[in-house]
């Protein structure tokens, strides 16, 4: 056990996490460099195009250290979005230390802080590594004063590295080796392994990643999921070497994987404890927590005759992501779907993307909403997150939406006009750290309706890049909330309805009008849209026809060629969601939230 | 183009094969560098009694862009000469939104053909296709397209100016200056009467069926010289198409449609009550028969039916 070392990178986005971690795994030659390729521990395709994890990832890393002794090191390497902070923190509640990577240029961001944080919570060894030296705009010396002031940390112990050049790679090895502690647990207690990640193999059932913590599993066991109960007998026990690789048994101490018939992801919780079932743990290891979605939106086909292939490829795509839940919807505008409850954000883009990429599934997404809370007149209490259930009016006592808490990382020339955004985003309680010279941490209580949708994207261009912004859900609030419909040639869609709070509901249905103007194509007849509230019509905008739409010339040979165009028009057409003779485009569903046309 | 024998083969042919009706329209399409004493007398000798010229302009400046042999004093020189030969029904074929043409050279052009009376006369709207020449000259710039406005305002000003002075606009792109011009052979197409076409490429419709012709010269002779008929492929129409057809081309022109043709299905009601309001159809006789403005529409409104 003394020769393990358990770590994390943590990192603001694009402050160089994955390409550290491809130069830790080639300075090990685990993979032949004829092989090896960027960005190797993310294997989806949208995790290299964005250049961002998704899922955890292990390698268990060989090292001959100075010392003369070997030790195997497990990088354990974590999603980098705000939307999976609990996985992050079970992750890091597998480790012993982490390397907190800071960008020599961009500096100390607000995901390095809220990463910190989440490190120190668990009261790991930080290891502070400035990545990116060898960039002309490069400015150690600064960096080390934020890495001193804001995050309170050793200046001098930071290592200097460029994962992009090689640079500083053996350095960070022999202070893994020499800094983070071995892990500490006991064989012979009762097993206690924390389940913080779990993969689905059409072959093998659910892969159990986890981090033995005392006592030891190996294949025949039969193992329990402390939080369900479940149990299962354990088939193989290894580690990852970028491949699996079996091992006899794993011990206190070891992080590495556990297939035990398994079905699903959905069948394990990250953060759940496995033990034994013939010599159980007392307890299980503490911070486990169901994960709940916090953003929600439906999925409709954009052809209702694809229904059913949908609900399979949900049901698939589910058997690898147990944090996407969901139901059975329908909407007159848009006929069946499915009411989906996302982690945030950024998973719900996931969701979108790989049902469209690797399912090839037509869809069409409503504008996401939160959960919003009401107590109605006769006490009782009903949750809304799809405005097509708002209750009656009438019959609303109390409105309530889920508040978070922001913090917002800044030059200082930027305050004014991110103070700004944050009013126009209903923020209150506003709070300003000072935690470094130039730079400004702003700390907001905002909706979180107001940030789901472009907050973050408004704040990068504002700030011009520079600014970072992180989260966390506090509480639910009071709030004067109303349902904004739009009517489409004074027909009411649906699909197109939002919850708002009352004084922003004019500027958001402007906004919505303005959009639908913007994504619907002119047709052959003017299109009136209005937004509305009960019967009252607050914003409304026209869709000029089209004024020619015809060929100069149709003779004896063309009518073949034009008749087979209409036709292919025609099935085109059964693409498109009409209302009240209005094509709707898919794309228009979303672009309703978009405030981004000012 | 045809040559002197080649006319009278093929004319001679033509009355050898068919009964030829007397009085039938015998049309032949010719462009101004081609016509000479000697092609207008062959085909006055041989029944050709209606001409269509394709003039395009009479702006020197326009034509060249259209990369045209002819100027515009060639252009009014064929179609005196057409007329001196005793030629009463004759087309003129002009275009529009050309780049760089202002409402005064369209005008110019207009009042040019105009002078000579013809019986009738073609306005095209210059359609930029993708993989022509002038298709790649917009994508980089060099030539600026007419905006749809700016199309819109040529084609029914150019409506207007010629209804004014008698003509009829009977088909999207054509008028003619009384119903006995029309073109009777386009005028088929439009109907959905029988019409036979010979030649590489020409088509050919009877009842259900239509069919077309090798598209290559040299496949068309082989085919026809191993004694097999030269159709590259015909098709079979189904009610549905039938009906999409008519309402296709009915809105092209004049007559519009039959409202049985709308009624048969509950959904077109609404359509066509909106059509109405819109100012892009008016009901005569039973029919739905488009205006100047549903003109313009044709293709949008047929996709609505469709």
């Amino acid at each position: 056990m003394k020769q393990i070392r358990n770590f994390s990178i943590i990192a603001h986005i694009d402050h160089g996490k994955s390409t550290l971690a491809d130069r830790l795994i080639q300075y090990t030659h685990l993979v032949d460099e004829r092989q090896f390729r960027n960005q190797i521990l993310d294997t989806m395709d949208i995790e290299r195009e964005r250049g961002i994890t998704i899922k955890s990832q292990t390698v268990n890393l060989p090292y001959n250290a100075k010392n003369g002794l070997y030790y195997e090191l497990n990088l354990i390497d974590t999603p980098g979005h705000v939307d999976f902070s609990y996985e992050v923190s079970r992750a890091l509640a597998s480790c012993e230390g982490v390397l907190l990577l800071v960008d020599a240029s961009q500096g100390v961001e607000a995901q390095t802080l809220a990463n910190l944080y989440a490190a120190m919570e668990h009261n790991l060894t930080i290891i502070p590594v400035i990545n990116k030296i060898d960039l002309p705009s490069a400015d150690i010396e600064r960096v080390k004063v934020e890495i001193d002031h804001e995050l309170g940390l050793d200046a001098d112990s930071a290592l200097l590295c460029s994962a992009k050049e090689g640079i500083g790679i053996e350095d960070i090895f022999e202070a893994i080796v020499e800094r983070i502690p071995p892990p500490s647990g006991d064989v012979d207690k009762p097993l206690t392994a924390l389940i913080f990640d779990a993969q689905y193999d059409s072959f093998r059932g659910t892969i159990v990643s986890c981090r033995i913590f005392d006592g030891s599993v190996r294949q025949g066991d039969t193992i329990r999921l402390m939080s369900t109960g479940a149990q299962y007998k354990v088939e193989e026990v290894g580690i990852f070497r970028l491949k699996m690789e079996p091992k006899k048994e794993l011990t206190a101490g070891m992080v590495g994987y556990i297939i035990a018939g398994i079905k699903t992801v959905s069948d394990t919780r990250i953060g759940d404890t496995i033990t034994h079932e013939m010599n159980p743990a007392p307890k299980p290891l503490p911070g486990f927590k169901e994960v709940k979605p916090v953003v929600f939106s439906s999925i409709y086909p954009v052809s209702s005759d694809d229904y059913q292939s949908l609900a399979e490829a949900l049901e698939k795509y589910k058997l690898n992501d147990a944090a996407l839940v969901y139901q059975k919807d329908s909407s007159a505008a848009l006929g069946q779907g499915f009411r989906c409850g996302f982690l945030g954000l950024l998973h719900l883009e996931i969701v979108q993307e790989r049902l469209e990429r690797e399912f090839d599934q037509s869809i069409i997404m409503t504008a996401p909403s939160v959960q919003y809370r009401f107590t109605l007149s006769d006490g009782s209490i009903v949750q809304v997150d799809n405005p097509i259930y708002y209750p009656d009016p009438a019959q609303i006592k109390k409105s309530e939406e889920p508040y978070i808490r922001a913090s917002i990382m800044i030059p200082e020339r930027y305050v004014g006009p991110v103070m700004k955004l944050c009013m126009e985003r209903r923020g209150v309680n506003s709070r300003m750290n000072y935690p470094g010279p130039g730079r400004v941490e702003l700390i907001f209580d905002m909706p979180l309706a107001e940030v789901i949708f472009d907050f973050y994207d408004r704040l990068k261009s504002i700030t011009q890049g520079y600014g970072s912004f992180d989260y966390e859900i506090v509480d639910y609030r009071e709030s004067d909330l109303v349902k904004l419909d739009i009517l489409v040639n004074g027909e009411k869609v649906d699909a197109l309805s939002m919850i708002v709070h009352r004084e922003r509901a004019r500027d958001r249905a402007v906004k919505a009008c303005e959009s639908l103007k913007e994504e619907i194509p002119r047709q052959q007849f003017k299109i009136a849209i209005q937004g509305a509230i009960g019967g009252k019509i607050i914003a409304r905008s026209t869709i000029n026809p089209y004024r020619k739409d015809v060929t100069a010339k149709c003779y004896g040979g063309d009518i073949t060629r034009k008749r087979k165009l209409l036709e292919k028009q025609k099935k085109g057409k059964k693409r498109m969601k009409v209302v009240g003779s209005v094509e709707i485009p898919q794309s228009a569903f979303m672009a309703v939230l978009r405030t981004d046309t000012e | 183009m045809l040559n002197r024998h080649h006319i009278e083969i093929l004319m001679e042919t033509v009355c050898r094969v068919f009964p030829v009706t007397s009085g039938a329209e015998v049309t032949i399409e010719a462009n101004p560098d081609d016509i000479d004493p000697v092609k207008i007398k062959t085909f006055k000798e041989h029944g050709i009694n209606r001409l269509s010229l394709g003039i395009q302009s009479f702006h020197d400046g326009e034509l060249s862009f259209l990369k045209r042999r002819h100027t515009s004093g060639e252009a009014e020189r064929a179609i005196i000469l057409a007329k001196s030969h005793g030629f009463e029904n004759i087309g003129i074929d002009l275009i529009f939104a050309i780049p760089g043409q202002t409402k005064n050279t369209w005008h110019m052009s207009l009042e040019k053909a105009l002078s000579f009376e013809p019986a009738h006369i073609s306005c095209y709207a210059l359609t930029i296709e993708e993989g022509t020449p002038f298709n790649l000259l917009k994508s980089q710039k060099r030539i600026k397209p007419f905006s749809e406005k700016k199309e819109v305002s040529f084609y029914l000003h150019t409506s207007q100016y010629l209804r004014d002075r008698g003509y009829i606009h009977y088909e999207v792109s054509n008028f003619a200056k009384g119903p006995k011009y029309y073109s009777r052979h386009n005028r088929r197409y439009w109907q959905r009467k029988p019409y036979l076409g010979l030649g590489p490429s020409a088509h050919s419709f009877k009842e259900k069926d239509r069919w077309w012709n090798i598209k290559s010269i040299k496949g068309y002779m082989d085919s026809l010289a191993r004694g097999i008929k030269p159709v590259e492929a015909k098709e079979t129409l189904t009610e549905e198409q039938i009906r999409l057809e008519s309402i296709m081309l009915g809105l092209r022109t004049e007559e519009g449609v039959d409202l049985g043709v709308i009624a048969s299905i509950p959904r077109y009601q609404e359509i066509l009550e909106n059509l109405l309001l819109s100012g892009y159809v008016e009901i005569k006789d039973g029919r739905a028969v488009p205006t100047v403005k549903g003109y313009l529409m044709a293709d949008g409104i047929a996709y609505l039916f469709s």
